[in-house]
């Protein structure tokens, strides 16, 4: 626990002044995701503490180096949790690192995203300004959403300080069940189940198997089991938090990892590949040696895109290709935060 | 305000001759008559005339205008249905104003995706009559949604009774399809929940017509509540609905909806449309649970038992679904109840942490006997969304002044207090002065680059949002000389 935000604002003047790039740590380890970047290792991991916690609001401040580990024991002792279910892993995972991966777990389609999540944050811009965006309430709509910005920009745009969270409270009750069906069958499934009032927080699909989570009130948990229970049996919970973490034998290895963010309904295809399909068909997952552009046209025709999500070459791209006009806009956008280039770069894309 | 429109007769005739290029004779409107009802919107305290009212009908329209007021450097200002109450949708005198009232499909209805891909006119309610016959329907509700235009809601963040539970405009849209200020078409999003780089969908969002003109969205759809009641409770002090309020979130339940109105608003709503509102109390919560059905009678009985600790007079649950309507419907009234006892009001927006309920509406009525003006209200006490409404008489010589006056008060004690000052409105021309009481130089300086990455030339809806600079400047030497406040 401890205040190092005016260190950090020196240091990124400093960097401003001199045209140093910056590599932005928090838990460190993460240099699998995204893109291979040189600088200066910037450790924030050391800005930690939790601000402000005020469960009648379900809000929450911390610095952005908190581990996710410190702020969920928080929030059980008055029944609260974030919304997004991110993956902890092995306690290092920060709130700030977690907003900038935009890492969320397999609740998403349902409870939202850490983007969705997020109400406000503190930034220190390529100018070596502190700056504050949204703030502690829901609704606020003074300025552009720089706050939700900052999701999924991998700390390109700036050095996150504090970021303010919305939460939701711990369901009372909660139920997994699982079925044996092809993986055709279960996107259907997913997709006609999440058509309905069910209270589901979760859907899967894996080695031949859909699993579905519900959660809500007792009563709410207890109806919708009696609903669909006839052809489910139940599960073992434990399955989320290995999906969650990617600690299931799918994840091992140095095979590439190939993430695909699609429309939920599409179909399903290259059968005989091994996939696993998350967030009620939304989120698909996929290992092996590919051509990228082939992938990149399959996940054009899925509705989404895909990323090289882990292992394989990081030097190269490893998002879905922009086209000119898109790219464009992002880079001067990053350029408005970052005039002097000097967070993260190339960690997006080229030159982003 | 108009004088270089009047001046300028020859450059809006050639300006008109260039769009016939591009448009059909009666997609452009030059006639004053004709350009009368878009020179405001729902506050005509701001009022102006464009040099020219453009609707297009394609996308390729919209691009085209676009890209020729981009050579020319000529102001462009989208309008949705004209319902937004910050004058964001105000023409700009030199500019064109171009309304998306004719870009008004619904383009598709996926049930088993739970999207709907859409044109940005449409109303918002007609979304939810086309998802209908599937169970699902799209969430966020202003009160005006029989009137307002999906595009006009992305702009402002719009935000409703359910977005306690269901989130805003933000977190109910997937993609859109957006023509920049360059005249690109930009697909932003797309039908899975992400898209890798930045977050667009966040930045659009809420940037008042700005960044970019929507010309088609994604929105999802969630299935309909199988069921839903509303607790009603009546309170003798706002302090104790203030409580009561925080006490049902502690406990874990998050309403579907959990608005506030106080005494004098039970008083008007009652008067107007007689739900059977308890007309002693000072005031009055309506707490909307909605879910299976189970579990929300589970929820029912807790919220009841809440509200009797916290010291509810009355307590009523609605028993089927036409009373639950009833019960609303004094709320959803609220608005012209109060036009009804007052012959102006002027209704201001502004969010607050939720614990601060009480506290801020004792200051508000302090403010209100100071200037001798009353002020009701009604608002979405679940996320501490006030909309006090100040009544006034137009007629009377200075109290517009004293209103608005009022009104700024308000907005800066929301920010002293955590919140905004503004929840769902925007900032449009009505509140730039304010953005000073929220944001340092350093934060609208980080605004107006984001401005310029995306729009360099500064010709769409300029002079909202963002107060520049120069007006800063201003604003507060009006302060420091101790002038008056607006
Ligand atoms: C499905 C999934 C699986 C993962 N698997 C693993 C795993 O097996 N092992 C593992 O160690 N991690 C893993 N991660 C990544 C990691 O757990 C999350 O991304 C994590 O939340 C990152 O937190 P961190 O604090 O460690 O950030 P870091 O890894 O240090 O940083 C992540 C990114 O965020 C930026 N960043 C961090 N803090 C800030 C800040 N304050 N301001 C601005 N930018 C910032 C960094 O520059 C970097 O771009 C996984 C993530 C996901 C989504
Ligand atoms: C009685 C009443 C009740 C209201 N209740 C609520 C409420 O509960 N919640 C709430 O949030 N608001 C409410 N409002 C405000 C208003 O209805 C919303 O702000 C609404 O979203 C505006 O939509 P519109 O189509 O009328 O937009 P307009 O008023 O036409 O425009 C609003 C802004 O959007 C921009 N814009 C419009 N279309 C586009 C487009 N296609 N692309 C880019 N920019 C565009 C305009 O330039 C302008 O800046 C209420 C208004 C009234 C009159």
């Amino acid at each position: 626990m401890g205040d190092i935000a005016a260190e950090l604002e020196a240091t990124v003047r400093a960097a401003a002044a001199s045209g140093t790039k910056l590599s932005i740590v928090a838990g460190g380890s993460k240099s699998f995701l995204g893109r291979d970047v040189a600088g200066e290792c910037l450790d924030v991991s050391g800005h930690s503490g939790i601000l402000d916690y005020q469960p009648a609001e379900l809000v929450l401040t911390a610095r952005a180096g908190t581990t996710l580990t410190e702020i969920a024991q928080c929030l059980e002792d008055c029944g609260q949790m974030l919304p997004f279910e991110p993956p902890v892993f092995d306690g290092k995972a920060t709130i700030g690192g977690t907003l900038a991966c935009d890492a969320a777990g397999p609740a998403r389609p349902w409870r939202g995203s850490v983007r969705d999540a997020t109400l406000g944050v503190t930034l220190i811009n390529g100018r070596g300004e502190r700056l504050r965006f949204g703030g502690q309430v829901l609704k606020n709509v003074a300025g552009y959403d720089v706050s939700r910005l900052q999701a999924g920009a991998m700390g390109t745009l700036g050095v996150m300080t504090e970021v303010t969270v919305r939460l939701l409270p711990i369901p009372a009750a909660t139920a997994t069940l699982v079925r044996e069906m092809d993986a055709a069958a279960a996107i259907r499934r997913m997709n006609e189940m999440t058509r309905t009032p069910l209270p589901i927080s979760a859907a899967a699909w894996l080695d031949g198997k859909l699993y579905m989570r519900l959660e809500g009130a007792e009563r709410a948990v207890a109806g919708a089991r009696g609903k669909i229970e006839a052809d489910f049996d139940s599960g073992d919970e434990s399955i989320w938090r290995h999906i969650r973490e990617q600690s299931l034998e799918f994840f091992k290895g140095s095979t590439p990892l190939w993430r695909f963010s699609v429309a939920s309904n599409s179909g399903h295809r290259n059968a005989d590949e091994p996939w696993l399909l998350d967030w009620g068909g939304a989120q698909r997952w996929l290992r092996g040696e590919f051509d990228a552009q082939y992938l990149e046209s399959l996940a054009c025709d899925l509705g989404g895109q895909v990323s090289l999500y882990r292992h394989g070459d990081r030097s190269g791209e490893v998002f879905h290709p922009q086209v000119p006009a898109m790219r464009n806009v992002q880079m001067r956008l990053k350029k408005s935060f970052d005039p002097h280039g000097i967070f993260n770069v190339g960690r997006m894309y080229d030159g982003i | 305000m108009n004088a270089s429109a009047k001046t300028d007769d020859g450059g809006k005739l050639a300006l008109a001759a260039r769009f016939r290029e591009l448009l059909r004779a009666d997609q452009i409107i030059v006639d004053a008559e004709s350009k009368r009802p878009y020179e405001c919107d729902a506050l005509p305290v701001y009022k102006a005339m464009p040099l020219l009212v453009l609707v297009p009908e394609t996308t390729r329209q919209v691009q085209a205008i676009v890209r020729l007021c981009y050579e020319l450097k000529v102001p462009v200002v989208a309008r949705g249905a004209g319902t937004g109450l910050s004058a964001g949708a105000l023409p700009d005198s030199n500019g064109v104003l171009v309304s998306l009232a004719r870009l008004s499909r619904i383009i598709e209805v996926d049930p088993d995706a739970r999207i709907a891909r859409v044109q940005p006119g449409v109303r918002n309610l007609a979304i939810s009559e086309a998802a209908e016959e599937f169970g699902l329907y799209y969430a966020p509700d202003p009160s005006s949604q029989i009137a307002c235009s999906i595009g006009g809601n992305i702009a402002e963040n719009s935000g409703g009774v359910h977005c306690l539970k269901y989130g805003l405009t933000v977190h109910n849209v997937l993609g859109m399809e957006i023509v920049t200020a360059e005249g690109e078409i930009l697909q932003v999003g797309g039908r899975g929940l992400d898209t890798a780089g930045y977050d667009l969908n966040a930045l659009f969002i809420g940037s008042e017509g700005l960044l970019g003109i929507v010309t088609e969205v994604w929105v999802k759809l969630l299935p309909k509540p199988e069921h839903a009641r509303v607790v009603m409770a009546g309170f003798d002090s706002v302090l104790n609905a203030g409580d009561a309020v925080s006490a049902v979130i502690a406990a874990g339940i998050i309403p579907a909806g959990l608005e506030m109105m106080d005494g004098f608003a039970i008083q008007a709503a009652e008067d107007f449309v007689n739900a059977g509102y308890p007309r002693d109390a000072r005031a009055l919560l309506l707490c909307e649970v909605d879910g299976n059905e189970d579990e929300v009678l589970e929820h029912v009985e807790r919220i009841e038992s809440l509200f009797r600790e916290f010291g509810a007079t009355s307590c009523r649950v609605s028993r089927d679904d036409a009373e639950r309507a009833l019960f609303w419907k004094g709320r959803k009234a609220a608005f012209p109840a109060a036009g009804r006892i007052s012959p102006d009001y002027y209704c201001m927006d502004g969010t607050i942490p939720r614990r601060k309920i009480g506290a801020v509406l004792e200051a508000i009525q302090q403010l209100s006997e100071q200037y001798g003006l009353r002020i009701s209200n009604v608002f979405h006490a679940g996320d501490g969304n006030l909309h006090p409404l100040i009544l006034f008489d137009a007629s009377v010589p200075g109290e517009l002044h004293a209103a608005e006056e009022l009104g700024g008060k308000i907005l800066e004690l929301c920010v002293q207090v955590g919140g905004s000052i503004t929840g769902e409105h925007g900032v449009g021309v009505e509140k730039l002065r304010y953005m000073l009481a929220q944001f340092n130089d350093a934060e609208l300086a980080q605004f107006h680059a984001i401005k310029d990455a995306l729009d360099p030339a500064g010709i769409l809806n300029p002079g909202k949002g963002i107060p520049t600079l120069r007006q800063c400047q201003e604003y507060r030497s009006i302060d420091a000389s101790g002038g008056a406040k607006r």
